[in-house]
């Protein structure tokens, strides 16, 4: 018997003063496609990780099924790649369960909005603390191009040759219509401080955070974020202290619009918006109930729940 | 018999006193009418008499079916006995209807037996509808077809004397009767009443001894029969509760600490109970959005480091299947509770059946070995839960527990468990991995591992649904996958390897042996000696391992002339029209044990939608040793 693959996860205890670089995260080597907009997200979620000093055996990445849910793996810290659609629930059991744990979840598109849509919006409802990134290239990649809910109208697929059917679905939008929703954002992978900054707020938000993050893929969509990439002025920044902020970006993203996140209404304004593109936190608001919070009991010991099983017994008793 | 529904039975002097070893009883109403209360009571009264006890919910299909139609009845049926009870038996013998066309629906489902007693409210003979009238008359013809003896009683009339709304008193007028018939203690009954009306106000408690004492003394003064059932002869310490509530009970007691659940009959109910008590006991039930949602916060909480569990019916068990799969192949502890009821499809949704063994055994895609396991009582439901936690843990495993509605919704006293603390899991340890150990480091002769969880210095490494190999990478060759295929399925062998074959129950030769799983126990072993008395040679096995089988098998069955299982799932009768040696679809455990086995297993499976009755399986077994038919 032969085995393949990469080599084994290495003891490495550090001490507490132990300062992790980027590179202490590196799992294996990424497979994405070459131009691939995933590897500059991997990338940026290693700067945060090192940023914000997250011990690896303490950080759990949970992915559903896709080209980008292959995540996990290219990273060392714990990880699940599990089913399509899923990664949601699995995670949802993992704060309830352990709450020292930090939980990043990693989904396409179509593992996001379309069979996993529904984990997607009780997700968001239960609000528990996850940074959520829905890696948005509008298309199915891994099965080689078919059509998905964010694909753009008319675009053509596998399954939709003469263009999709539908107006695209707005993954904004649902989100901000969700109640308890706390957290909702969107960046670009070609705008690598911003994609940064964008999930650096996201992981320091307590509670659910949604971001979408718009991702070329090279092969199979590359026209469609084609002219906001090529002219910023397709792009409108949203600004304000407690969102994003990156000083360096205004002198090419001149659009910058005052926004402020804890204002709902005008967050699902501009989600629905047509004319541009908008990066940045549409919404966030700290105060939403998180789910693992509200259902945690205080724990027992064994013989705390012998004597408390007894006296459930002598209810039961003849 | 027409005639006899007029005759009021004459008073003390003449009273008959029936000495039985068992009786049947039950109440049947109008959905909304109480009689499932009023059965309650008398079931738990008797148990804690010391009789034996089983009984059984009788549920119409809808929440609000309109009155007075034969498809509404609802009510309560107790089997009491001297002995302990295992089943529900087979027919009524003494029944309570509120109304006639209850017992109608009763009569046409062939529960009541053949002379059965039958109390039934009045006042529909002299109602001011004439169509009410004439339906009373109709039934009082159908009804007369048998010997019963039907006896009439003012029941509303009766409870207008304490209460205004009848509608709400006529179930403790009948516990009355009852407890006076069968010379029920009447401190236990007004205990009792306490403990059930226990969140209600003190003026409802007040008027319900009320009711309960107008009944036993119309009883007293109207009713001519006495019935005594000596109480069980017992030192144990008994505790008295359904299936569902002893799989709550016990999974507390398995020291898991997370339920995640989508509502599903009869699966439900188990979550009621522990949506009440788990959080005392540091435990939570999910509702999930889903029924996949609920699995799989499930096995992201065995990740995590603590087994969960899951609790489904059929359709569920459908649903969660991909993630069945996905647990398999990452070898994450998970328990799942599938309480069966008819299928397919929403099928017989609070009726017992037993046809989801191989849904649960193949339902994945793939090679996805897992356990499974089926409580054949109520009391193993509790310990069930136990032994699942536990052996899901040791061999990184699925363990599928599979009831039914039989013992979920049934109640019998039992032992009273002795819970004890190393029946709970191991708090989570999250000491650094030792250097060089790997995700699933499989032992190579028995392919079990040790398993890493979140949090451990040194373990970091994804899983994955791929095929992977010991360290957890996604394997391309494939040398790797049938190795860890073969790590996967070794497990099996080995908890076989654990197990004693069963014990035969009755003689270990004879002409015919008989084999069941799940909640027929009691029945089949009912028949059994029924069968044994009349002189015919036969016994009987009972599986609670089903994946894998327990050891011996082949053994065992060599030892008898036929086999034949005795099931509550579908199966071709030989004789129908189209039906060959070689067609023919058999009872889901005779195609596995003829596969494990080799040896010709014949199968007895009905789906009634009903517990089977222990003399329809006397019938079954009478026919099966007259026919010809194979040698074992």
């Amino acid at each position: 018997m032969t085995l393949t693959g990469g080599h084994l996860p290495v003891l490495e205890l550090h001490a507490d003063d132990y300062e992790y670089e980027m590179s202490d995260y590196e799992g294996a080597r990424a497979r994405w496609c070459p131009g691939c907009g995933d590897h500059s997200i991997l990338t940026a979620v290693q700067r945060l990780l090192a940023a914000e000093q997250l011990v690896p055996e303490n950080t759990v990445f949970v992915s559903g099924i896709g080209c980008s849910s292959r995540f996990p793996h290219y990273l060392k810290t714990y990880g699940f790649h599990g089913i399509h659609g899923r990664a949601l629930p699995i995670a949802t059991g993992i704060r309830l369960t352990r709450p020292d744990l930090t939980v990043f979840v990693v989904m396409g598109d179509g593992d996001c909005t379309s069979i996993g849509a529904g984990h997607w919006v009780h997700a968001l409802r239960y609000n528990p603390d996850l940074t959520v990134m829905m890696l948005d290239n509008g298309i199915y990649g891994l099965t080689k191009q078919q059509t998905s809910p964010t694909t753009p109208q008319g675009f053509p697929s596998n399954t939709q040759p003469r263009g999709s059917w539908l107006p695209a679905l707005n993954p904004l939008s649902v989100a901000l219509g969700v109640t308890n929703a706390s957290f909702v954002a969107q960046t670009a992978e070609w705008v690598p401080s911003h994609l940064y900054a964008t999930l650096r707020a996201a992981r320091q938000h307590r509670g659910l955070s949604f971001v979408r993050i718009l991702q070329r893929c090279p092969i199979y969509s590359s026209a469609i974020f084609l002219r906001a990439v090529q002219d910023p002025a397709n792009i409108a920044m949203l600004v304000h202290d407690d969102g994003v902020v990156v000083p360096e970006l205004g002198k090419l993203y001149k659009n910058q619009i005052a926004h402020d996140p804890h204002d709902l209404d005008a967050a699902r304004r501009m989600a629905g918006a047509t004319d541009r593109l908008h990066l940045g936190v549409f919404f966030r608001d700290d105060s939403k109930p998180r789910y693992e919070e509200t259902r945690r009991v205080p724990p027992r010991t064994a013989a705390e729940r012998v004597a408390l099983i007894e006296k459930e017994l002598d209810r039961y008793a003849v | 018999m027409l005639t006899e529904t007029v005759a009021m039975p004459p008073g003390a002097g003449r009273r008959t006193v029936l000495h039985v070893p068992e009786h049947t009883v039950e109440i049947v109403s109008d959905s909304g009418e109480g009689a499932q209360k009023c059965g309650q009571i008398f079931g738990a009264v008797s148990a804690k008499m010391g009789n034996g006890v089983w009984t059984v919910e009788i549920i119409p299909a809808e929440i609000q079916p309109p009155a007075r139609v034969p498809e509404g009845a609802s009510g309560y049926r107790i089997r009491v006995g001297s002995a302990p009870v295992t089943n529900w038996g087979d027919a009524t013998t003494l029944a309570v209807a509120f109304n006639e066309q209850v017992l109608l629906a009763r009569h046409r489902l062939d529960a009541l037996a053949s002379d059965a007693v039958l109390l039934v409210e009045n006042k529909w003979a002299t109602d001011e509808d004439p169509e009410i009238r004439a339906a009373w008359d109709r039934a009082m013809v159908e009804l007369s077809g048998r010997d019963y003896r039907i006896v009439p009683v003012p029941m509303e009339e009766q409870c207008l004397t304490v209460v205004d709304n009848p509608r709400k008193g006529k179930n403790m007028f009948a516990l009355g009767m009852l407890a006076c018939i069968y010379a029920r203690d009447m401190d236990r009954v007004r205990e009792q009443i306490a403990y059930t009306f226990r969140k209600k106000s003190e003026e409802v408690y007040r008027s319900n001894v009320a009711l309960v004492e107008l009944g036993y003394a119309w009883a007293e003064e109207h009713l001519d029969l006495r019935v005594e059932i000596l109480p069980a002869a017992t030192t144990d310490s008994l505790v008295v509760m359904n299936g569902n509530e002893a799989l709550g009970l016990g999974a507390i007691a398995s020291g898991m600490e997370l339920c995640a659940m989508y509502p599903i009959t009869p699966a439900t109910s188990v979550s009621h109970y522990l949506s009440e008590v788990f959080e005392r006991f540091g435990g939570i039930v999910h509702q999930a959005e889903d029924e996949i949602a609920a699995v799989g916060v499930a096995i992201g909480a065995s990740y995590a480091g603590k087994v969960a569990f899951t609790i489904t019916s059929g359709p569920g068990l459908a649903l969660k299947t991909e993630f069945l799969g996905l647990a398999a192949m990452i070898e994450m502890p998970l328990v799942l509770v599938d309480v069966q009821r008819g299928g397919p499809s929403t099928g017989l949704p609070t009726k017992v059946e037993q046809s989801d063994l191989l849904a649960a055994l193949f339902g994945q895609t793939g090679d996805a070995p897992h356990v499974i396991i089926a409580p054949a009582t109520i009391e193993e439901c509790f310990h069930v839960m136990i032994t699942a936690r536990r052996i899901a843990e040791t061999f990184r495993a699925v363990v599928m527990v599979l009831s039914d509605a039989n013992l979920a919704t049934g109640v019998t006293p039992f032992p009273r468990p002795r819970p004890d603390e190393r029946w709970m899991a191991e708090p989570i340890d999250l000491a650094p991995v030792p250097e060089g150990q790997k995700a699933y480091q499989w032992d190579a002769r028995t392919g079990l591992s040790t398993r890493i969880i979140p949090g451990q210095p040194g373990g970091m490494h994804t899983v994955t649904g791929l095929s992977h190999d010991e360290g957890s990478k996604v394997a391309y060759s494939s040398g790797v996958h049938q190795h860890s295929s073969a790590m996967r399925s070794r497990k099996l062998a080995v908890l076989q390897s654990l197990l004693q074959p069963p014990p035969v129950y009755g003689d270990a030769k004879g002409d015919l042996l008989i084999v069941g799983w799940g909640s027929t126990k009691g029945a089949i072993e009912e028949a059994v000696d029924r069968a044994r008395a009349e002189g015919l040679r036969v016994s009987s096995l009972h599986l609670r391992f089903l994946s894998p089988l327990e050891p011996g098998l082949k053994k065992i069955f060599r030892q008898f002339r036929k086999v034949m299982t005795v099931e509550i799932n579908y199966s071709d009768d030989p004789g129908d029209p189209f039906i060959t040696e070689e067609n023919r679809r058999r009872g889901q455990l005779s195609m596995l044990l003829r596969n494990a086995t080799l040896v010709d297993v014949d199968c007895w499976t009905r789906v009634p939608g009903e517990p089977l009755r222990p003399g329809a399986i006397v019938d079954a077994i009478r026919g099966q040793l007259a026919s010809g038919g194979r040698e074992s």
